[in-house]
């Protein structure tokens, strides 16, 4: 018995060297990832679907992003694209690499480069934009583009979420292009460009994750551009009816 | 006759002396089952949660963790007053376990009560990795008890802590499903009328801020001791028993609102220290925070522990009855809790001039006194200019529960509303019970045993709490861990700490091994708390005797509030000069051996 506790004193004991020797000890430095600025990443696809037009024509269209990166500073690739479906070809195709950061407690700063490689001539622009949540929940992504021959363009898209349910969630898009000089090689006049706006209603089946939707688009050309796409033999309006999922990893 | 002097002496020298416990735990992947999902987590022994540590204060304790996983781990004891190094904060205590090591803590227990243990790497604890301590006081409890149980509480979420953490960063509303619809729109209109709720819209809208956002993460089960509300953990009573449950809260971000219709509850501890026993229908119990509660069932029947949670979005449940297999009804979930302005009132650079106002006037109200204990020259503080430039276009904007917010009578009295001095007035989180009785506030909470003199603090120190729900980052004082210096506290002294929350978020404030004494007003009976929790809008000061050398970590215990840079370090600058003294012998020892 004596003996146990003669164990039981010596522990003791060991532990008050113990305890004290804690302050000899040195106290290190936090080298963890906790002191290191947090990284992120994810891939969203806000549009991914089948559309069909008033006449007759089937497009498949995409527009996703996906960034990598801390709060500081994130790299983010833009692509979207229009791809005719009898004609196996890309009305449009349009990849940005852009860094970004914040510049505002709701927006950030953009800057990088991007790619047209639709069908026909292609493009490389110089971009320069913010992109943010405004007042009243409206989502604003608005661009300066400057190609290499001195084109320039702005571009100004918006969004607005309507809860009917929480699961069931009416989105409204809208997306104005205006150029500020003519690029008639591909099909683009002076001043307002070309609107498209969208409704889709989707329902969030599987988390944020997979949301199916449907929806109508409208997209119009404007002006001179419209006069451009008129005198190739083209329309200058077309209503959609689409259907897709919203994707989100 | 030798031998008896010996043991004699022993017996005499007992007191000084403690046995040593020596106890083993093994960290590993394991299957968590809720009953709604299966899905991999980390546990302790095999299980989640891990099991109940039950030490005894004076003890000695030596545990042996090993690693099992893949990847570094810790265990941090969480409420425990020990030395730093053994505190198990991967990158302030110590470098952190690695895969297949076995780490040995060796602490002394020097206080009694409910804690907890989890694992402080990465989003462990969320995945899994905690468990309950029990430490039993060396000399008589001030209450009775006929049989006790740990209720340990979660939010086990079907995805991991590294995807949430991700998905919040890309999307701050990714989990957030109780988002006001058309449908509330329209409810709006109907009580409050058209222009009302436009400009209440408009004014939230132009905030960018968000009335639901009471829980980040929705779409949880809550699990009691590792059961889900249909798997129905079930603690076995006599009638006429009394019965200590030793609630702990170890989500990683919900707060719960806990009842057990049919019994009254007498709320005797509080993390881990005694308290002047409360007797109450209901208590919120934050994140990292415990409550020991006595019940006396008399019936032979069975009752339902009902834990829902603060935003209303989920529940744990829980029977206690006469034989297993017994239930009693399960409640519905109240209604959705909502923000109002008054919540914002910590918002710093807001439109609304007269929020300031209101703001001081709140502030002064939850920090010094309890309603009852009112010190009147607060009032006097207030700015009344700010309440005179008050724009009333944009009041009518806001629910009705925040005019009364403004109204200095109400101010004075409380009346009106449910209020509770540790929430803004008007604020929309302000807790009722259920069944119209009593719900425990902080200002109930009085020491039984005050384990400090009371006495003037040194110093303050001011921390407001900060984030950006939209960015999804969190901080104090608008600096994020990354970016921030350590808090320096010298040994000895007592530091008053000021938290103003400016956010909209209820963050629980752990400091580790050092006790934090919630100032309720009520003087040397102020309550001893290792968790305290600041509600959005309010202004909340506590004070702690800077007693422990060394370095420590001070967060925010929501997981992704502290993982997105809610968190500090505090280094204890100095020792007791006794300690130093013996330190340099002890390394001398050391050198020599």
């Amino acid at each position: 018995m004596s003996c146990i506790r003669s164990l039981a004193a010596v522990s003791f004991l060991a532990s008050i060297g113990f305890s004290t020797t804690v302050i000899a000890q040195e106290m290190i430095s936090d080298t963890t990832a906790r002191k290191q600025p947090l990284t992120a990443w994810g891939v969203q696809f806000e549009e991914f679907e089948y559309r069909y037009s008033d006449d007759d024509e089937e497009l498949g269209v995409w527009n996703a992003d996906a960034f990598y990166g801390t709060d500081e500073f994130k790299v983010r690739l833009l692509t979207t694209g229009e791809y005719e479906i009898e004609e196996q070809a890309y009305e449009t195709l349009e990849n940005q690499l852009v860094g970004q950061i914040p510049i505002s407690k709701f927006f950030d700063a953009k800057a990088g480069v991007r790619f047209d490689t639709p069908e026909g001539p292609d493009r490389t622009y110089a971009v320069l934009g913010v992109a943010g949540l405004a007042p009243q929940w409206f989502e604003v992504d608005a661009n300066l583009y400057a190609s290499k021959d001195g084109d320039t363009s702005a571009e100004i898209d918006a969004e607005y979420e309507l809860l009917f349910t929480n699961y069931w969630i009416l989105s409204a898009t809208l997306d104005a292009t205006v150029a500020f000089s003519e690029d008639e090689e591909i099909g683009v006049g002076k001043g307002l460009v070309s609107t498209e706006t969208g409704l889709r209603l989707r329902y969030d089946l599987i988390d944020r994750a997979f949301s199916p939707y449907v929806g109508v688009v409208h997209e119009r050309k404007y002006g001179d551009t419209a006069d451009l796409a008129k005198a190739e033999g083209g329309g200058t309006e077309d209503w959609f009816a689409v259907i897709g999922a919203r994707i989100a990893f | 006759m030798k031998i008896r002097v010996l043991t004699g002496l022993l017996t005499l020298l007992m007191p000084a002396m403690v046995m040593a416990g020596e106890y083993g735990l093994t960290v590993d992947r394991v299957k968590i089952d809720t009953g709604d999902f299966v899905k991999e987590g980390i546990g302790y022994n095999g299980a989640s949660p891990g099991p109940v540590m039950r030490f005894k204060e004076g003890e000695n304790v030596k545990i042996n963790v090993t690693n099992n996983l893949d990847e570094m781990t810790s265990i941090h004891w969480h409420g425990l007053i020990l030395p730093f190094d053994q505190d198990g904060v991967p990158g302030i205590s110590f470098p952190g376990i690695k895969p297949g090591e076995t780490f040995t803590y060796e602490f002394p227990i020097q206080q009694a009560g409910t804690y907890w243990f989890h694992s402080h790497s990465g989003f462990q604890e969320p995945d899994g990795a905690y468990g309950a301590i029990v430490i039993e006081p060396e000399g008589r409890e001030p209450f009775r008890y006929d049989r006790e149980y740990v209720v340990q509480l979660t939010d086990k979420h079907p995805h991991s802590g590294d995807r949430i953490m991700r998905n919040l960063k890309m999307m701050p509303d990714y989990y957030n499903r109780e988002q006001q619809t058309v449908g509330e729109f329209f409810s709006d209109v109907s009580e409050n009328g058209l222009m009302s709720t436009v400009r209440d819209r408009m004014a939230w809208g132009d905030m960018r801020m968000m009335k639901a956002d009471v829980e980040d993460l929705q779409g949880f089960t809550g699990l009691i001791n590792g059961k889900g509300p249909d798997q129905n953990w079930t603690g076995i009573f006599e009638p006429g028993e009394r019965i200590r449950l030793r609630f702990i809260n170890s989500s990683a971000m919900t707060y719960f609102d806990v009842r057990i219709p049919g019994l009254d509850m007498t709320v005797v501890q509080a993390d881990g220290n005694n308290v002047q026993p409360v007797n109450v229908d209901e208590f919120r119990i934050g994140v990292a925070e415990t409550y020991d509660v006595i019940v006396r069932p008399k019936d032979e029947q069975a009752y339902t522990i009902f834990a829902e949670s603060m935003g209303r979005s989920g529940y744990a449940r829980a029977t206690l009855a006469p034989e297993e297999g017994m239930e009693a009804a399960v409640p519905q979930l109240r209604e959705a809790a909502r923000l109002t302005m008054a919540d914002m009132g910590g918002m710093p650079g807001m439109d609304h001039g007269s929020m300031a106002g209101m703001d001081h006037g709140n502030m002064d109200m939850g920090s010094s006194e309890g309603v009852s204990g009112m010190d009147h020259s607060n009032m006097g503080s207030m700015d009344h200019s700010n309440m005179k430039g008050m724009d009333h276009s944009n009041m009518k904007g806001m629910d009705h529960s925040d005019m009364s917010g403004m109204d200095h009578g109400s101010m004075a009295m409380g009346k009106g509303g449910p209020s509770d001095p540790f929430y803004a007035k008007g604020s929309g989180l302000v807790p009722t019970a259920a069944n119209g009785g009593k719900f425990l506030s902080y200002s109930d909470l009085k020491a039984q045993d005050p384990l400090y003199e009371d006495r003037e603090p040194t110093r303050e120190i001011e921390l407001r709490l900060t984030g950006n729900m939209e960015r999804y980052t969190w901080s104090i004082n608008g600096v994020k861990y990354e970016d921030a210096d350590p808090i320096r506290l010298k040994y000895g002294e007592r530091v008053r700490f000021k938290f103003v929350n400016e956010t909209m978020m209820t963050h629980p404030m752990h400091l580790h091994g050092m006790w934090s004494i919630l100032d309720v007003g009520a003087g040397q009976w102020n309550p001893i708390k290792h968790t305290v929790s600041v509600n959005p809008g309010t202004t909340v000061y506590m004070e702690t005797e800077v007693d422990e050398p060394g370095q420590w970590a001070f967060h925010c215990h929501l997981s992704y509030h502290a993982a997105a840079g809610m968190f500090r370090k505090v280094i204890v600058e100095g020792g007791p000069e006794s300690t130093q003294a013996k330190t340099g012998v002890v390394a001398e020892d050391g050198g020599e051996a």
